[in-house]
């Protein structure tokens, strides 16, 4: 019962979300808040722009990749100077080089895949200087392409699209500072620690052990990390560490985070292009997809383990393995299924061990390109890419001019949808096929048989998504893995972007057609069935025989173990 | 283009200074002004309630290592697992993973392992050891490696075990246990739960 009573909280909670957060972020976007200009003012004096000064989509473009590029380097030297510089109480040296690229182009991409152990690997300078840093710029990076997207059909037979500069400070500023620093101030309260007075050392008189507790500026963190959709936390085991995810009460406030911006962009886009309608269908889509991987992962981990079946343990009721005590295993499983159907991919139990239909829950949330409801930002744009093609084959299919929103959708636009829906599939299957057929890189999973194979699949889909996901086991941190996913990662996020930003310049030049009889409705539940079948069939046809080798083979093989 | 970089570098030190320092520090203070014990760690003398500790070598006088005190859940490099990892203080220290000191970490075994299976094999033998009937809590490992927290129900399958070393009557300790018991927050959020470190505390106050 508690868990029903879990997600009709969530769905009321989200609910209000899409509704003011959406309208409030429409309102910061059409540069109509200003209660932070004393801030906002001399940033634009500083980097001599202004909000009048509107950009092409290539202007845009160019200083999106020029700043990110600019992050990458900025995050790397900082973790490659770490041993010199300070707020390093626990005196860590330099992160070696080809780790230091994986984790600049991990958090940089708002992937926060971790090859390393937050709490012994890197300093408070590293962790706030660089990491944190990028968990709020590379949030406010993806949600300003998204908003380009919603200008190019919101904006007729215009020449520009925005302004980056401005539209990334509104977003960092107005959007994510004030809601992570309040929700940050609610989690230290639950509990999770926040201090820089490094590791604390005491005797425990009951047991004679004395133990060495490691401890850090973790709870604001947590608050940013999943605000944005980053996900990659101050420790090893992320958000399943009591420190940063101390109580159920916690679980379900980041579950709330990471879906909030998300969720609401959907109203968002609906109220920038005047039509709330096209944003509900967007949400229907949405809520659909995700209420059906909720459904199934939940279900497959309230069943038994078969490996502590197999040990003789017969009484038990859902997988406890890899699980806390204080979240249980539903919602467990609604947490992982949150974070990996955003572009989040924090855990707060260790997906290895969940059993084969469980796992497969968060994997092919990532292989549907994580449009339910996706990344900030990641997530709309490419749910409009989606729903493009949509429009195209639905066109087709009934012999009429495909518009949305009345905007013509023709060669060019069908080439950018189809590019961007493409890019993500290829890069991760010619990866995955590159790993395992390398010795360096079958040497990488713990687990033997299907479930290793599922490791390594995993591991280059949940980067090559920007998602950080992790089925642990997976020994990343090698030169190899270091590298290919980094590579994953850089192709994942700009091999998208790039493709979305056109989008939205080219749509933006264009004038609307008006609506007449023969216009196909985009925003009926006809609609909602054809973008969700274009989501499935992508994904499904692209990825099922990848799955089929892994999870679906492990949850075949009866009484066999590995 | 000169002008993009200009601007990116100008902007990138601004969110150095803004997200990176500003906003952890101004966390920091509000946090540790506001809520001190929990931004320092929850931490009472013997540990923190929030991380799991190594119960399994308490020495008990005249009885076995551990049998005197409630455990905890067990993590992947338990005296009792089949490969133990660790060697030292009985090798049931949360706080150590993946070899290192101070890392947190999971077993990360699959559901069809065999390595999973021989090791809950060689943890329910354990408990069988200590005359405890172990629930699955208590022979899987946590998520983190540190989970502070039992169910009522894997608490209470220890009391034979704790009454026999300590000589305090089962009565006794069921109330203790009850009385110790968290309901799930908000009266759904999550399961009812017992802190390991606070029972224990609780436990040697009745000797």
């Amino acid at each position: 019962m508690g868990f029903f009573a879990t997600i009709l909280i969530l769905v009321i909670a989200l609910g209000f979300t899409w509704r003011y957060l959406g309208s409030y972020m429409a309102a910061v976007f059409d540069g109509r808040v200003h209660f932070l200009g004393f801030v906002e003012r001399p940033i634009y004096r500083l980097l001599k722009t202004s909000p009048e000064q509107e950009q092409t989509w290539k202007r845009y473009a160019g200083a999106m990749i020029i700043f990110s590029f600019v992050s990458l380097v900025f995050t790397y030297a900082i973790l490659r100077l770490q041993g010199s510089l300070p707020l390093n109480p626990q005196h860590l040296g330099a992160v070696g080089p080809a780790l230091s690229f994986n984790t600049a182009s991990s958090f940089v991409t708002n992937t926060n895949w971790q090859n390393y152990g937050g709490e012994t690997a890197m300093s408070y300078f590293s962790q706030m200087g660089s990491l944190t840093v990028q968990q709020f710029v590379s949030p406010a990076v993806g949600i300003a392409a998204a908003i380009v997207l919603v200008r190019g059909f919101s904006r007729r037979k215009s020449a520009t699209i925005g302004n980056f500069w401005v539209d990334i400070t509104r977003c960092l500023f107005y959007v994510l500072l004030p809601i992570a620093f309040v929700a940050g101030i609610v989690i230290v309260a639950q509990g999770a620690v926040q201090t820089l007075a490094g590791t604390v050392t005491i005797h425990d008189s009951l047991n004679g052990v004395t133990q060495t507790i490691p401890r850090g500026p973790a709870g604001f963190m947590g608050s940013i990390m999943q605000l944005g959709t980053n996900g990659g936390g101050f420790f090893n085991v992320d958000l399943a560490h009591p420190f940063e995810n101390p109580t159920a009460f916690t679980d379900l406030l980041y579950i709330w985070l990471t879906l909030s911006i998300p969720v609401a962009l959907t109203y968002t886009f609906g109220k920038m292009v005047g039509s709330i309608k096209h944003g509900a269908a967007l949400l229907a889509v949405v809520v659909i997809l995700f209420g059906s991987w909720v459904a199934f992962t939940s279900y497959s981990e309230h069943q038994n383990n078969p490996a502590v079946v197999a040990a003789g343990i017969h009484s038990t009721v859902g997988n406890a393995e890899g699980k806390e005590v204080r979240f249980g295993d539903t919602t467990s499983a609604l947490f992982n299924v949150s974070m990996t159907q955003t572009s989040d991919g924090a855990v707060d139990s260790a997906t290895d061990s969940y059993n084969p239909i469980g796992g497969l829950g968060p994997l092919t949330g990532m292989m549907l390109g994580e449009v339910t409801p996706g990344g900030t930002g990641s997530g709309l744009y490419t749910l409009l890419i989606y729903a493009i093609i949509a429009v195209f084959i639905g066109g087709l299919m009934i012999g009429r001019t495909p518009e949305y929103l009345g905007k013509k959708i023709q060669a060019r636009e069908v080439k950018l949808a189809g590019l961007g829906a493409l890019v993500m599939p290829m890069t991760v299957l010619i990866l995955t096929a590159l790993a395992v057929s390398l010795a360096v890189g079958r040497a990488g999973p713990l687990n033997a048989g299907p479930h290793g194979f599922s490791e390594i699949l995993y591991a280059l889909t949940s980067q090559g998504n920007n998602n950080g996901s992790a089925m642990a086991g997976l020994t990343g941190n090698t030169p190899f893995y270091n590298v290919i996913g980094a590579i994953d990662m850089l192709i994942g996020r700009f091999g998208i972007i790039i493709p979305a930003l056109a989008l939205g310049g080219i749509l933006a030049e264009k004038d609307v057609v008006p609506e007449g009889l023969g216009t196909f409705r985009t925003h009926n539940p006809m609609f909602v069935g054809l973008t969700i079948g274009v989501i499935l069939i992508i994904g499904g046809l692209t990825f099922f025989p990848a799955i089929s080798l892994g999870p679906i083979v492990e949850q075949l093989s009866h009484l066999r173990f590995f | 283009m000169l002008v993009h970089l200009r601007r990116s570098l100008v902007l990138a030190v601004i969110c150095l200074v803004f997200f990176g320092f500003v906003y952890a520090f101004a966390g920091t203070g509000v946090a540790q002004l506001l809520f001190k014990n929990q931004a320092d760690g929850s931490l009472t003398a013997n540990g923190s309630t929030l991380i799991g500790q190594n119960w399994a070598a308490t020495k008990c006088p005249g009885n076995p290592l551990g049998s005197c005190v409630f455990h905890g859940r067990p993590d992947d490099t338990g005296p009792y697992a089949a490969n133990p990892k660790t060697g030292a203080a009985g090798g049931d220290n949360p706080l150590v993973a993946n070899g290192v000191s101070g890392e947190s970490g999971a077993t990360n075994l699959g559901p069809r392992s065999k390595v999973l299976k021989a090791d809950t094999k060689a943890l329910v033998a354990y408990w069988h050891k200590l005359g405890v009937n172990p629930t699955p809590d208590l022979v899987t490992t946590s998520g983190s490696g540190v989970d502070p927290d039992i169910s009522p129900l894997d608490a209470t399958v220890q009391i034979p075990m704790v009454a026999k070393a300590t000589g305090i009557a089962p009565a006794k300790l069921r109330t203790l246990i009850a009385s110790e018991s968290h309901g799930a927050q908000l009266g759904f959020l999550g399961s009812s739960y017992i802190d390991v470190l606070q029972l224990n505390e609780a436990l040697a106050k009745l000797h």
